[in-house]
């Protein structure tokens, strides 16, 4: 079984603010980050397991299809809410092997019970 | 006295301690009887929770019944209760506003046949996190309030009209009016649905704010937590408050982390209800002591 990722593992996990950072997913830029784009619907989030490296800068570019649901990453003591119709950024640069899971907290519906992921994170 | 399982769980000196467990505890002083702390007037309560009526699923091919056997059960106690609270999720939430309020009265009509004067019911968040306890309301009331028990406080908090699991600043604000004009030796049961504490934040287990209502309840000596939410009886303490899940009436849910998901436990055909079931409440030592003893759907 993967070793967790405790919150002091992840050196670098940051929220963006919308346009905060301009999105080009595949863009060749000098370190500029790979963009990993991840939709929210009733009760699942798509794809439900991202796999990250550790020290990979990455921004996750959440979009919301259906409801305010929430994303609780409790590892690394952070949370959003997940607007339709707005893209949300959340950046990670990950710095061991592990997993970090992560939950709706905003009650969605019948099916809101199984709705989470992980970032899986290999060396 | 039947007494399957009986947890005693003793405030001393204002820090609730986990004076015994499944194992060699003390049989209950006898209801009605002085108590060996002296002469006051002791009561008990009912708690049932997370009936979740509208249910359909392997989890409880029985679901169309398990309330009904369960009122039954209440109904048969020796003793009669003095009050009977349920602590959240009376229905199984649906995204239909008319079918929302179709199981909200189908429930209602069934414990009605409880035998037992006064019922006090709260909502969870499959009952109001969909329509800000708006259908709860119609049918019950308000979804937060206190109310006076032979010198016993209890206070209800609503932490799941606010679909993000939130009891809101208004309500903190009301929370902390209602303290200030308490002693701080005053008896305090707090009755709500989800935990107040992070017990699983990773299974949505927690209350976002929970932690200023325990900040607003922190300096009151004798305050004790009743609460829903998680299927199963759990028991824990931030700093001297206690905290004590009931069972549901529904399904029971693995115990916190101890798998991926929080998947319900599968039906057992064998043991029809097992892991199901209800709780008496009993306040001894003027209420700053309680007992729980824990009964199933339906008794040998």
């Amino acid at each position: 079984m993967s070793q967790r990722v405790s919150r002091r593992s992840v050196l670098h996990g940051a929220l963006l603010g919308a346009g905060a950072l301009l999105l080009r997913a595949g863009a060749a830029q000098p370190n500029a980050p790979r963009v990993i784009e991840l939709v929210a619907r009733r009760f699942v989030y798509q794809p439900a397991e991202i796999e990250l490296k550790v020290g990979e800068r990455v921004v996750i570019a959440i979009r919301s299809l259906d409801f305010v649901h929430g994303m609780n990453i409790p590892d690394l003591n952070q949370r959003l809410d997940l607007v339709p119709g707005k893209v949300v950024q959340l950046e990670l640069q990950p710095q061991a092997a592990g997993e970090i899971e992560f939950v709706c907290d905003n009650f969605c519906g019948d099916g809101h019970e199984t709705m989470h992921g992980r970032f899986v994170v290999r060396a | 006295m039947d007494r399957r399982h009986f947890l005693n769980l003793t405030a001393v000196g204002g820090g609730a301690v986990f004076a015994s467990a499944l194992a060699g505890c003390a049989a209950p002083a006898q209801r009605g009887a002085a108590s060996a702390a002296g002469d006051y007037n002791d009561f008990y309560f009912v708690q049932l929770s997370d009936t979740h009526w509208g249910y359909e699923g392997p989890a409880n091919p029985d679901a169309r019944v398990t309330l009904r056997k369960a009122v039954a059960t209440v109904n048969a106690l020796p003793t009669p209760p003095e009050f009977i609270v349920f602590t959240g999720d009376l229905t199984h939430t649906t995204d239909d506003p008319a079918e929302r309020r179709r199981r909200l009265a189908e429930f209602k009509a069934i414990v009605a046949d409880l035998q037992v004067k006064t019922v006090r019911f709260m909502p969870g968040e499959h009952d109001a996190s969909l329509d800000r306890g708006a259908a709860f309301k119609e049918l019950f009331g308000d979804t937060f309030y206190t109310f006076d028990h032979k010198g016993v406080h209890f206070i209800a908090l609503d932490n799941v009209s606010d679909p993000g699991a939130k009891i809101g600043d208004e309500q903190l604000a009301w929370l902390k009016a209602d303290l200030d004009r308490l002693d701080s030796k005053a008896p305090i049961v707090v009755l709500t649905h989800r935990p107040l504490f992070d017990l699983a934040p990773k299974w949505d287990w927690a209350t976002r704010d929970g932690a200023q209502a325990l900040a607003l309840l922190m300096p009151h000596e004798n305050v004790t937590v009743f609460y829903g939410h998680i299927h199963q009886e759990h028991h824990q303490s931030t700093g001297h408050i206690a905290h004590h899940s009931a069972k549901s009436l529904i399904f029971p849910l693995p115990a916190p982390g101890s798998q991926p998901n929080r998947t319900p436990l599968p039906w057992d055909a064998g043991a029809p209800y097992k892991g199901l079931g209800f709780r008496e409440v009993e306040a001894e030592d003027a209420g700053k002591r309680y007992s729980v003893t824990e009964f199933p759907v339906v008794r040998a």
